[in-house]
C-alpha cells in the first residue's frame, strides 16, 4: 500500500481536445467546399489543393528540421494553410502557382515568426497577398467559366452568361463584383443600362446561383452553400465563435446596403447586401480566415472589433479602392492590431461594482 | 422557462452513475485515525492533549488558534499516540494527532435539546464554535466566523449550495435524499443566526428527486425557496451561485458574499450545524463520495474524520485494475495524492481512484490563441493573456488581467486544445503577486 501514485495539477479530467483534432477538424468542414470546387471546376482543382497541401506541408518539415525542432507537420495546421492556399486559385492556374503560394505562406507567413501560435498574419492570405501581387493575370479569375461535371447544371449558369453578354463593352470586369464596381465608377454607360444590369446581378436567381457557387471564381470561395455547411460543423464543435463571422459580414450588409446603390445613399435594393455576401470571399474569409485562432483577438469584445474593422475595410475597398474585392486585405490588415485590440478589450472580471 | 444560472461554464461528463444509488453506508470507527490540525482556512488548530492522553469520541483535543480558525475533536476514543507531521489530504505534509483507538467507541455526552430554536443567537454561535463545524463542501471556511457579519453588513439572503457541480461526487446528493429534513432545520439555524429573511437551496437539475423532496418540504415555508439550476460547470462555486439565484454580482478584487447581504452554506454544513446545536454534537463524522471507474463498489461512506482512504477503499472492496491517480475531493479542483495513507477531513467530499490511462497528462503545446479559455471563464477573465504575462514574468500586467480573482475552477485548462495548465501558471502567478504585495 506504499506505492507512489501520479500527482498533477487540478482539473484532473479533460475534454477530449488538441490541436491535432482542431486543425484536422478545420480541413474537414473545408471539405465540401473542395468537393463543389471539384464539382464546378473538374478535377484539376483537386490536383491543384494536392500540391498546395504538399508544398505547405514539406515546406513546415523542412524548415522545422532545420530549425532543428520536434516536426509537427502531423498537426494538420500545414494542412489548413495548404488548403486555403489552394481556395484562393483560379483553377485555370498552372500546378505551380499553389505551390508558390503555399511555400510561401508556410515560410514567410508562419515559420519566420517561430511557427503555429506565433505567427502574425494568416498564412493562407499572405500567401494569397503574395500571389497576387506577383502574378495579377494568373490570379484573376473569369466569372462563367464553370464546367459542371454533370450536364443538367449547365443550364442553371445561363442566368450569369447572360447577365454576362449585358455588361456593356464599357466595362472589361471579370467577376460580378467587378461590374458591381465598375457601374459605379464608369461615366461611359447610361444609368438605365447601369441600373438594370444592377437589377440583375441582385434579382433573387443570381443570388441563388453565387449560394451554389455556378459562379467563375476561384476553386474554394465559390459555393456559399458547401462554406457554410463546413462552418456550421466548426461553430457545433466550438471551434469557430459566432463573434468575428457575424460582426464582419453584418458590417459588410449594413455598409453596402447604406452605401452601395449606384445612385448615393440608401440606393441600393435590399438584395445588394446579400449579393455582397455571397460573392468573392466575404463567406470564406469571414468563416475560416478572419477566426484564424493564432491571428484573431483572444477577447470577445476584441472580436467584435476585428469583425467590425473587417467589414469596414472590405467595403471601403470594394465601392472605392482599387480592387473589386477587398475580403483578404481587410484581414489582413486587421491581424496588425490584433495585440492592441486583445490590449484595449480585457473585460473586467466578474462581478465588478462601478462606483 | 430556461433554468438559473451564470455565463460560462463548461459541461463535462458528470460520472455520478458510479454512487449516485448508493445509499450512504455508515462505517464502523477504524481502529486509528489522524486529525490534522489544519482542515479550513485560518490559523491551525492548538493541541491540548498530550501523547497517552485517553480521550473519548467528541472530546475537543485541539483549541481553535485565533478568531478565524476551529477547534479539533477525538472521532473515536482511545489513547493519543503521536502528535506531529503527517499526510494531509490537500498533498502536503502538516502537523496533526493521531489517536489509536480502544475499540470500544465510548462518546462524550451529549444532549437533546428539542426546543433548540429557543436558543439566543450567542449560545448558537457559541455551539457551532464548539463543534469545531467549518465549510464542508472544499474550502472549510469557519462556519461560526461565517455567521458573524460586522454590523454594517446585515444579511437577507441565506443560499444552502446543493449543487455538487464536481463530477463524481454524490455525497451531497445522498445526504439531501435522506437528511433533507436535518438540512431544513439547519438553513433554518443559519437564518435565525443572520437574522435572514429569505432561505434559498440552490440544487443542479440532474438531481430532480433533491429538488423534489425539498420542493415538498418547503410548501408551507414562505419565505424558502427551492431554485432549480441549470446543469453547468462550476454552478456551485460561491458567486456563481449568488448571481443564479439572486442575480446579485459579489464584487471582485475580495468582495465576500455578504457585500451582497448573502451568506452561502453548503448542505452538509447545515447537518452539522443542527447536530451541533440541538445535540451539542462536534463535527467528528462526514458523509465521503469513494467513487471511480476502477472501484469495484463506489459508495457514500459517513465515516470518521482522520479515517484513512486506504481503509475506505477497502470499505467499497478495493479497485479492478491498478491505480494511476488518488484524488481528495472532485476531479475538476481537487488534490491528487501520492498515497492511499491519507487521512480524510472535515472538507473531504470524496475519494476519486483513476487509472494508469484515466491518470495519463497530454504535454504542452504551444497556445493557439483560441480563446476558448476566454469563452469558458465564469469570472470574465482572460486566462490566456494571464498565463501569457505570467510565462513572460510581467507580474503587474497579470495583477491587472486579475490575476487574483481567479477561483482555480479549471474550466479553461479543461477545455483548451493544446493542454495548457493555465490553473498552474495561474497559480504561480497568485504566489508571486503575494510576494510582491508582502514587500
Amino acid at each position: 500500500m506504499n506505492s507512489v501514485y501520479a500527482v498533477s495539477a487540478a482539473p484532473h479530467i479533460k475534454q477530449k481536445i488538441s490541436v491535432n483534432s482542431v486543425m484536422w477538424q478545420v480541413v474537414l468542414a473545408l471539405v465540401p467546399a473542395l468537393l463543389v470546387g471539384i464539382f464546378f471546376f473538374g478535377i484539376q482543382s483537386l490536383l491543384l489543393t494536392l500540391y498546395s497541401i504538399v508544398a505547405a506541408v514539406a515546406t513546415e518539415g523542412i524548415i522545422q528540421k532545420m530549425r532543428k525542432i520536434p516536426i509537427t507537420v502531423s498537426d494538420g495546421s500545414a494542412v489548413v494553410t495548404g488548403v486555403l492556399v489552394a481556395f484562393n486559385i483560379n483553377v485555370a492556374a498552372p500546378w505551380w502557382l499553389p505551390v508558390i503560394g503555399s511555400v510561401f505562406a508556410i515560410a514567410i507567413g508562419k515559420q519566420i515568426f517561430g511557427g503555429l501560435g506565433f505567427n502574425i498574419f494568416n498564412p493562407a492570405l499572405l500567401g494569397r497577398a503574395f500571389l497576387v501581387a506577383s502574378w495579377p493575370t494568373l490570379m484573376t479569375a473569369g466569372w462563367t467559366k464553370t464546367q459542371p461535371l454533370w450536364n443538367t447544371f449547365q443550364s442553371s449558369i445561363n442566368g450569369l452568361q447572360n447577365i454576362s453578354s449585358k455588361v456593356p463593352d464599357a466595362i472589361t470586369a471579370a467577376t460580378p463584383l467587378g461590374v458591381a464596381k465598375a457601374l459605379r465608377d464608369t461615366t461611359l454607360v447610361s444609368s438605365e443600362i447601369a441600373n438594370s444590369v444592377m437589377n440583375d446581378l441582385t434579382s433573387s436567381k443570381t443570388i441563388f446561383e453565387l449560394f451554389l457557387g455556378n459562379i467563375g471564381g476561384v476553386i474554394g470561395e465559390v459555393s456559399a452553400a458547401a462554406l457554410l455547411l463546413g462552418a456550421a460543423y466548426l461553430a457545433w464543435k466550438h471551434i469557430i465563435e459566432w463573434r468575428i463571422p457575424v460582426s464582419f459580414i453584418g458590417t459588410v450588409a449594413v455598409l453596402t446596403f447604406t452605401f452601395g446603390g449606384i445612385n448615393g445613399i440608401f440606393s441600393a435594393s435590399i438584395m445588394l447586401p446579400i449579393f455582397h455576401i455571397f460573392s468573392g470571399g466575404l463567406i470564406l474569409g469571414a468563416f475560416f480566415m478572419a477566426t484564424d485562432m493564432v491571428t484573431s483577438p483572444v477577447t470577445k469584445k476584441g472580436r467584435i472589433y476585428f469583425g467590425i474593422g473587417c467589414g469596414v475595410i472590405t467595403v471601403v475597398i470594394r465601392l472605392v479602392g482599387g480592387y473589386p474585392e477587398g475580403v483578404s486585405y481587410s484581414i489582413l490588415l486587421m491581424n496588425i492590431i490584433v495585440p492592441l485590440l486583445d490590449k484595449y478589450t480585457v473585460p473586467k472580471s466578474f462581478g465588478e461594482v462601478k462606483k | 422557462m430556461s433554468l438559473k444560472s451564470f455565463h460560462g461554464g463548461i459541461h463535462p461528463p458528470d460520472f455520478k452513475q458510479y454512487s449516485k444509488d448508493a445509499s450512504i453506508e455508515v462505517m464502523s470507527p477504524p481502529a486509528k485515525v489522524v486529525i490534522p490540525l489544519s482542515q479550513h482556512i485560518g490559523a491551525p488548530a492548538k493541541p491540548i492533549v498530550k501523547i497517552g492522553d485517553e480521550v473519548l469520541v467528541g472530546q475537543k483535543i485541539a483549541e481553535a488558534g485565533g478568531f478565524v480558525s476551529i477547534s479539533m475533536h477525538a472521532s473515536i476514543s482511545g489513547k493519543i499516540t503521536k502528535i506531529g507531521k503527517f499526510n494531509h489530504p490537500a498533498g502536503m505534509m502538516s502537523n496533526a494527532i493521531e489517536i489509536t483507538g480502544d475499540g470500544e467507541d465510548k462518546w462524550i455526552e451529549l444532549v437533546d435539546e428539542k426546543d433548540y430554536t429557543q436558543l439566543s443567537v450567542d449560545e448558537i454561535k457559541k455551539r457551532i464554535a464548539d463543534a469545531g463545524v467549518c465549510g464542508m463542501g472544499g474550502a472549510g471556511f469557519p462556519t461560526h466566523v461565517k455567521l458573524s457579519p460586522p454590523a454594517e453588513k446585515p444579511i437577507d439572503t441565506v443560499i444552502l449550495n446543493g449543487v455538487e457541480c464536481e463530477p463524481y461526487l454524490t455525497a451531497d446528493y445522498r445526504v439531501m435524499l435522506e437528511n433533507s429534513a436535518e438540512i431544513l432545520a439547519g438553513l433554518k439555524i443559519f437564518m435565525k443566526t443572520v437574522s435572514a429573511k429569505n432561505g434559498v437551496i440552490g440544487i443542479e437539475a440532474n438531481k430532480p428527486d433533491a429538488i423534489k423532496i425539498f420542493k415538498q418540504l418547503v410548501k408551507n415555508e414562505a419565505n424558502i425557496s427551492v431554485v432549480n439550476l441549470k446543469l453547468k460547470y462550476p454552478q456551485g462555486a460561491e458567486k456563481q451561485l449568488i448571481y443564479a439565484a439572486t442575480k446579485r454580482k459579489v464584487p471582485n478584487k475580495g468582495g465576500l458574499p455578504m457585500d451582497v447581504k448573502v451568506v452561502v452554506q453548503n448542505v452538509g454544513t447545515a447537518i452539522a450545524v443542527y447536530e451541533a446545536v440541538r445535540y451539542k454534537k462536534p463535527l467528528v463524522e462526514r458523509v465521503i463520495t469513494v467513487s471511480g471507474k476502477i472501484v469495484k463498489s463506489p459508495k457514500n461512506l459517513k465515516a470518521r474524520v482522520g479515517t484513512f482512504y486506504s481503509e475506505l477503499l477497502e470499505k467499497c472492496d478495493g479497485t479492478t485494475a491498478e491505480i494511476g491517480k488518488v484524488i481528495s475531493g472532485g476531479p475538476m479542483m481537487g488534490f491528487a495524492v501520492s498515497s492511499l495513507e491519507i487521512p480524510m477531513a472535515k472538507t473531504s467530499s470524496g475519494v476519486l481512484l483513476f487509472d494508469e490511462k484515466e491518470a495519463h497528462n497530454d504535454a504542452e503545446s504551444v497556445c493557439l490563441r483560441c480563446g476558448r479559455c476566454v469563452d469558458v471563464c465564469p469570472l470574465d477573465l482572460v486566462p490566456s493573456l494571464i498565463v501569457h504575462n505570467v510565462r513572460y514574468e510581467d507580474w503587474e500586467t497579470a495583477e491587472k488581467y486579475g490575476t487574483m480573482d481567479c477561483m482555480k475552477c479549471g474550466s479553461c485548462v479543461y477545455v483548451c486544445p493544446s493542454h495548457i495548465k493555465l490553473i498552474q501558471w495561474i497559480d504561480i502567478g497568485k504566489m508571486k503577486i503575494n510576494e510582491l504585495r508582502r514587500k
